[in-house]
């Protein structure tokens, strides 16, 4: 079973480059890829992740909102029971965030220069295993 | 020896090169620029055949200005060294402003945050953690004052990098000047209001095209008869490249943006020479030398040719092309830090010895964060050696006649007719957006230059070569939430105190007039023209939220289809 990952570019922000190439790599890479197009609010996002019954988001940030939407998304995806869902982000993220973004539950954080494989590598290591091979 | 129907480099090739290449074969891999356009070994006279000087090149100041629009190049007025800049509340980056200006700048250029941006007031929910981040915060015209207290702007030149809202904050500028009893007749500056490179690159659009045109068309004959030294549109090649297109299609579509601001002034009634002199430019300067150059070079012959061939245009000042350049943001690195200055350095001698008008320089920190003031002032410098140290500015245009130089200017000069060719069959630019042309080949561009980087074809120092662990942290402005408290304390603030029902008509006039047909030429008719009242609002302190809901209204918002 193909992995599925929302690709989301939250804020306000219209800067996607990074947000287009990434979900081109995850899709080479083998990945059901949606991408949300631009200005989703964290509940726009978590919709789509449920909708989408995604494995994993991916969200791009370059504008230092991060520390607003970051926590809202993980909220919301727990209070709808997506608790295993794999959140990731990537972007501008001033070194002092990191630990706390870390301990509110992103589980990955995706610097200016990150090479596209270690990306793919990550999301692949770190989906929630599910199907356990059946249907693949 | 010579044979009778070889040229002389196919000899040099065959008795000098061959055997070299047996001996020593040249390193593995492709010589190629950075936009993936390949490269030969050397340039001779065989490969500038068919230029012909002074149609092709012209002497500085002479059509069609290949090799610059001044007789004087740099000898006559050095370039404007414009630091862009905006953080935080008002009041903090109108202490950067002063600092820069104390500092040896010699022009403002805001920067303003993504609320601002997107025409957003701060309590809307999208701008929830984004309030002072990207830029300055101004929500109203009490924020512009602050912004510009205690800078005279009768005495300065400002640009200001805003689009889908450049109507409503450049009515805020006029009337801080009104305020200040300086002129409009004499006001400079630049509102970069290119909206057609939001919808191709940055994204920064509120409403769709053809209603967007509306705005920039009426600011036109607004400012032909009441601020005319103005510069209104600056049309942007910047953002297209950072968006990761490849130098020629930097060029070509913004050049074909260009265009396009020109054919609506003229559907709109307006003589081309009487807006098209206020048009300028803004480019991107990357990190590939050459092909740098010649975009900068080959950009001011297309552009003359354009103006007199394809438009008429009989003064010779809409035929110049003026530009303001900015160092590539995407090329800087978060890695070994300090590099960016070399990177930004060369970009910005690129700029240079492409003869730009004004120019900006980023600093070490920014691939991190705004930059630090240290790190700002690091930039500046890097200017102002090149100004007077490197010795580039004594001459004009050093490197035409350079076969290589010459070679790479005809090539970017064809390349980017075949783009206009393309965009003029599908009916325009705005055509071209609205079937994503331009979007999907600038977004197959970055993918192909990511993929070289990964394959380790193209190397970034620090990236993916010469990687060092470890790096010690260096010191970045963190902007912290007393902006977004302070800015929404004020809002509320602003709409307890101010006359709301003002505001309400001010508002009312606003949709009206954009529900109105546009006027023809250059009307001053306050109706139809959205600038006048726009003016109104301002003075009423409407917030640019506001203003911009209010065409929403009328207009409606765009989304694109989106494509990866």
């Amino acid at each position: 079973m193909k992995i599925r990952v929302v690709i989301a570019k939250p804020g306000l922000d219209g800067h996607d480059r990074g947000a287009k190439v990434i979900a081109r790599a995850l899709r080479d890479a083998g990945m059901e890829v949606i991408y949300t197009g631009l200005r989703q609010t964290p509940e726009q996002i978590v919709g789509a992740a449920l909708q989408e019954d995604a494995d994993a988001i991916g969200l791009s940030i370059l504008s230092g909102a991060h520390m607003h939407i970051c926590p809202r998304v993980v909220e919301l995806l727990r209070e709808k029971g997506l608790d295993d869902v794999l959140v990731v982000i990537g972007g501008i993220i001033p070194d002092v965030d990191i630990p706390k973004l870390q301990a509110m539950g992103i589980a990955g954080i995706f610097l200016p220069g990150t090479p596209m494989q270690q990306i793919v590598d990550f999301i692949t290591a770190h989906v929630r295993q599910r199907g356990l091979g059946v249907g693949l | 020896m010579k044979t009778a129907a070889e040229t002389d480099k196919q000899r040099w090739e065959r008795e000098v090169l061959d055997p070299a290449l047996k001996k020593a074969p040249e390193r593995a891999g492709s010589f190629t620029t950075i936009s993936g356009r390949p490269i030969e070994r050397v340039y001779a006279p065989e490969d500038v055949q068919g230029i012909e000087y002074q149609r092709d090149l012209g002497n500085p100041g002479e059509f069609p200005y290949t090799r610059g629009i001044h007789p004087t190049g740099y000898r006559g007025k050095l370039w404007t060294m414009r630091q862009f800049a905006g953080f935080g509340t008002p009041e903090a980056t109108n202490e950067r402003y002063k600092a820069l200006l104390a500092a040896g700048g010699t022009g403002l250029s805001v920067a303003f945050d993504l609320p601002t941006l997107m025409g957003r007031d701060p309590d809307h929910e999208l701008s929830l953690g984004e309030v002072g981040k990207c830029g300055v915060n101004i929500t109203s015209l009490a924020d512009m004052e602050r912004l510009f207290d205690g800078i005279r702007l009768a005495d300065i030149t400002t640009s200001m990098t805003i689009n889908s809202p450049a109507s409503m904050i450049f009515a805020m500028y006029l009337v801080v000047a009104e305020k200040q009893g300086a002129s409009w007749q004499t006001l400079s500056g630049t509102i970069q209001n290119d909206i057609l490179k939001e919808f191709i690159a940055q994204k920064e659009y509120i409403y769709p095209p053809r209603e967007s045109m509306r705005l920039i068309t009426d600011v036109f004959s607004f400012c032909e008869k009441e601020v005319p030294k103005w510069n209104t549109v600056s049309v942007s090649g910047y953002h297209i490249r950072e968006a990761g297109s490849t130098s020629l299609q930097e060029l070509a579509f913004t050049l074909r943006d260009g265009i396009e601001y020109v054919q609506y002034g003229i559907d709109a009634g307006l003589d081309v020479d009487d807006f098209a002199p206020r048009l300028s430019f803004f480019f991107n300067s990357h990190s590939d030398f050459f092909e740098e150059i010649a975009k900068f070079r080959a950009a001011r012959k297309l552009w003359a040719d354009v103006m007199r061939g394809r438009f008429h245009a009989r003064h010779e000042r809409s035929w110049k092309l003026r530009f303001h350049t900015q160092t590539a943001g995407v090329s800087l690195t978060a890695q070994q830090p300090y590099n960016n200055v070399v990177r930004t350095a060369l970009q910005a001698l690129a700029a240079v010895l492409g003869g730009t008008q004004s120019l900006h320089t980023n600093s070490l920190d920014e691939a991190l964060a705004l930059p630090t003031q240290e790190a700002a002032t690091l930039a500046l410098r890097t200017q102002q050696i090149i100004a007077h140290e490197s010795g580039v500015v004594n001459m004009v245009d050093p490197l035409g006649g350079s076969y290589f130089v010459e070679a790479l200017t005809r090539d970017m000069e064809q390349g980017a007719k075949a783009y206009f060719d393309t965009i003029d069959g599908m009916g325009g630019m705005v055509e071209a957006i609205e079937q994503g042309y331009p979007q999907k080949e600038i977004a197959e561009a970055s993918y192909r230059f990511q993929q070289a980087v990964e394959r380790g074809e193209k190397i970034i120092v620090g990236v993916n070569g010469y990687v060092q662990e470890n790096e010690a942290p260096i010191p970045i402005l963190y902007i912290d939430d007393t902006t977004a408290e302070r800015q929404l304390a004020r809002l509320d603030d602003l709409r307890k105190t101010r006359d709301a029902a003002a505001v309400a008509r001010a508002l009312d006039a606003l949709r009206d007039a954009a529900r109105a047909a546009p006027s023809r030429g250059s009307s001053r008719d306050g109706r139809t023209n959205t600038m006048y009242p726009l003016l109104d609002c301002v003075r009423a302190y409407a917030t640019v939220g506001e203003m911009c809901d209010a065409l929403r209204d009328v207009w409606g918002e765009y989304e694109e289809v989106p494509l990866i």
